[in-house]
């Protein structure tokens, strides 16, 4: 009799409470155009990822609970074979607050060419070099929701370290990036506790949020120092950080009008610097008597460390153009450059999708590295690295 | 006597004969649609679960299901929440709109891959919705202002009285110089509506079928079909269920409920 009635509350619950599992697989092939810097890299790789989702909600929807696990092998480059608990979360949600505690991903920020205000996650950059790619965070994360904006609280009790290339994975630096080794100014390394702070409001056609981080910098500085087989490597260096940031948009009509504005202080680098970008986005909607959205993105990239700078984007213009056809198998193309205003670095990429069959899509991206002067110590190690890659995702 | 009770209704039938005559066509098409609107007003909230079957002009079809929640709000347009669950690459993307009456709406999409609360422009009014042949004016929120009305005749339409009224977008950006719709004269809903490009020709034709009344009030279709006279394309949108009165507060539409929806 117990049993039974163990049984047939199992079962009750399991079909009151929305238990659900998606995700997706991708297959990923990466041609580079021409012969790497080193020997030690690849013409052609060959990749496959995993991204399943469990997701568990309960208490008619104010609570709920969120597990994404990533996976990836590369073919040649093994610190791409990586994997990732990208989110594993509980959610509260009450009247005027809401409380998530686990690993998550954030984002704050309106620019499109880079996202200097998002700092909460780290990027996993073996996934991609435009930095989008993040790897899950441990926070608690309470956020007081007032009608004069919401404010978001968060304790960030671990820190994870970027994800870099290996010595055969291309889109790396001459000296590869020791992740073994890193550099902590703090003496809790990893176990450092950063705080974080965001305001974020919306009136009318304006979109803004005000925030602050004090803890670990995601964006490592960088030493020279030697492997353990005495290859010289560059160590990346993970000191304390203070930024206050601003992320502004106004929405008037076709127009988006955008900025993120960071103020960063770095006592160990003796830093205090000012960095933004600047922009608008304008669409045509229905161009050529088509349910195509032409759309222009143009955002002005600043640093004012100059040639100091920690990012290759200190005085740099991006363009791009994004075509959107609106049509039942969601096709569009992104063409973007971004150029040094002082050099005639010129990075140019492409990004094509649509879905192919129903749980089908296809992905094609490329980037082209032109005119990289060998002084750019950033992004000359990628001169020979252009590449196009085709991937193709199946979604459950 | 009979003769006074005849000339009495004469003089009668014709001052109301005068009355209706003194009621221009833009007045009665104006008072129908305000009859409408008050009828369909108090539902103070819902959700629903639906189903798109986009068309091509092979016949070739695809899906989308979506789920939308609605909070009513008075004197301007409502808010809504929507929840992309097919196709399974867009699963989770969520889109919201606070629609105005003759302001630009406010509208949010949530991106989940990116985790990323994007506020969009709201001028591509007569753009495509999900690759449908339903544009986003289509499905926003109906309101009075939103149009000037001319009332046109009384008809028959699928056995039913209808009147057929005209209406003119009076709100900035639609893709629509006209539209011709056939109400009916019991629900006060639209049976059929054709819809009028920019250079005044027919563009589209929407019938909505199998109306059922909620809470002894609110008729709703369960059936609409969209078809595109210029591209041969059409999509069937089928409204699975609607449920009313699910205490749902603007807490429910603001960007935080956005990045959590599911």
């Amino acid at each position: 009799m117990n049993k039974l009635l163990t049984m047939t509350l199992l079962i009750c619950s399991s079909s009151l409470w929305a238990n659900e599992w998606s995700g997706n697989i991708s297959f990923e092939a990466k041609y580079f155009s021409q012969d790497a810097l080193n020997s030690s890299q690849y013409n052609e790789y060959g990749s496959v990822s995993i991204q399943p989702e469990w997701f568990h909600e309960w208490d008619g929807g104010k609570q709920s609970f969120t597990f994404v696990p990533f996976a990836r092998w590369d073919q040649h480059d093994e610190k791409r074979t990586h994997s990732d608990i990208r989110e594993l979360s509980w959610l509260k949600v009450f009247k005027e607050s809401e409380l998530r505690v686990g690993l998550r991903k954030v984002y704050w920020g309106v620019s499109e060419s880079q996202h200097l205000v998002d700092v909460i996650n780290q990027t996993d950059l073996v996934e991609n070099m435009d930095g989008e790619d993040k790897l899950g965070q441990p926070m608690i994360n309470y956020a007081l929701i007032n009608d004069w904006g919401t404010v978001d609280l968060f304790i960030l009790p671990y820190f994870r370290e970027r994800t870099f290339p290996g010595v055969n994975g291309r889109l790396r630096t001459a000296f590869y990036v020791d992740t073994s080794n890193p550099v902590y100014e703090s003496s809790d390394k990893e176990n450092h506790i950063d705080f974080a702070a965001r305001w974020s409001h919306n009136l009318g056609d304006w979109d803004a949020g005000l925030s602050y981080f004090d803890g670990t910098s995601r964006d490592p500085s960088f030493v020279t120092g030697v492997d353990a087989s005495s290859n010289p490597v560059l160590r990346p260096v993970y000191n304390l950080m203070q930024q206050t940031g601003l992320d502004l948009q106004a929405t008037k009509d076709a127009w988006l009008w955008k900025i993120e504005v960071i103020n960063r202080k770095i006592k160990a680098e003796n830093a205090n610097y000012i960095a933004a970008t600047a922009g608008f986005e304008y669409t045509f909607y229905g161009v050529f008597e088509s349910a195509s959205d032409i759309g222009l993105v143009a955002e002005y990239l600043y640093d004012d460390r100059n040639s100091k700078a920690t990012t290759p984007f200190e005085d740099d213009l991006m363009l791009g153009l994004r075509w959107t056809k609106n049509d039942e198998s969601d096709t569009s193309v992104l063409v973007g450059v971004i150029a040094d205003r002082d050099d005639s670095s010129r990075l140019y990429s492409v990004e094509a999708s649509r879905r192919i069959a129903e749980s089908l899509k296809l992905t094609i991206e490329a980037r082209l590295f032109k005119g990289i002067s060998t002084s750019d110590l950033l992004l000359s190690s990628f001169r020979q690295d252009d590449f196009v890659q085709v991937e193709l995702a199946y979604y459950f | 006597m009979k003769g006074i009770i005849l000339l009495f209704s004469l003089v009668a039938f014709s001052s109301l004969a005068g009355a209706a005559l003194a009621e221009t066509a833009e007045e009665k098409g104006l008072a129908i649609a305000v009859e409408a609107d008050k009828r369909d007003q108090g539902w103070t909230d819902q959700a629903t679960t639906s189903k798109m079957i986009l068309r091509n002009s092979q016949g070739a079809e695809s899906t989308r299901e979506i789920r939308g929640k609605a909070l009513e709000v008075k004197g301007d347009g409502d808010k809504s929440l929507t929840i992309f669950d097919t196709p399974r690459d867009v699963k989770g993307t969520a889109f919201l709109s606070f629609t105005h009456t003759l302001k630009a709406d406010e509208q949010w999409l949530y991106l989940p891959a990116l985790k990323r609360v994007k506020r969009i422009s709201s001028s591509n009014k007569s753009g495509p919705f999900m690759g449908s042949e339903f544009s986003y004016e289509d499905i926003s929120s109906q309101e009075v202002a939103k149009y000037k009305y001319k009332f046109i005749k009384d008809d028959k339409f699928d056995g039913r009285d209808v009147f057929v009224i005209e209406r003119i977008p009076q709100y900035k950006k639609s893709g629509y110089t006209k539209q011709i719709a056939w109400i009916d004269k019991e629900m006060y809903q639209p049976l059929k509506i054709e819809f009028y490009d920019r250079k005044k020709s027919l563009l589209k034709t929407l019938t909505q079928h199998d109306y059922k009344q909620y809470l002894n009030k609110y008729w709703r279709p369960a059936r609409l079909e969209m078809v595109n006279h210029q591209t041969g394309k059409s999509t069937t949108l089928l409204w699975k269920s609607y449920k009313f009165k699910n205490g749902f507060s603007k807490r429910d539409f603001d960007r935080n409920s956005l990045k959590r929806a599911r």
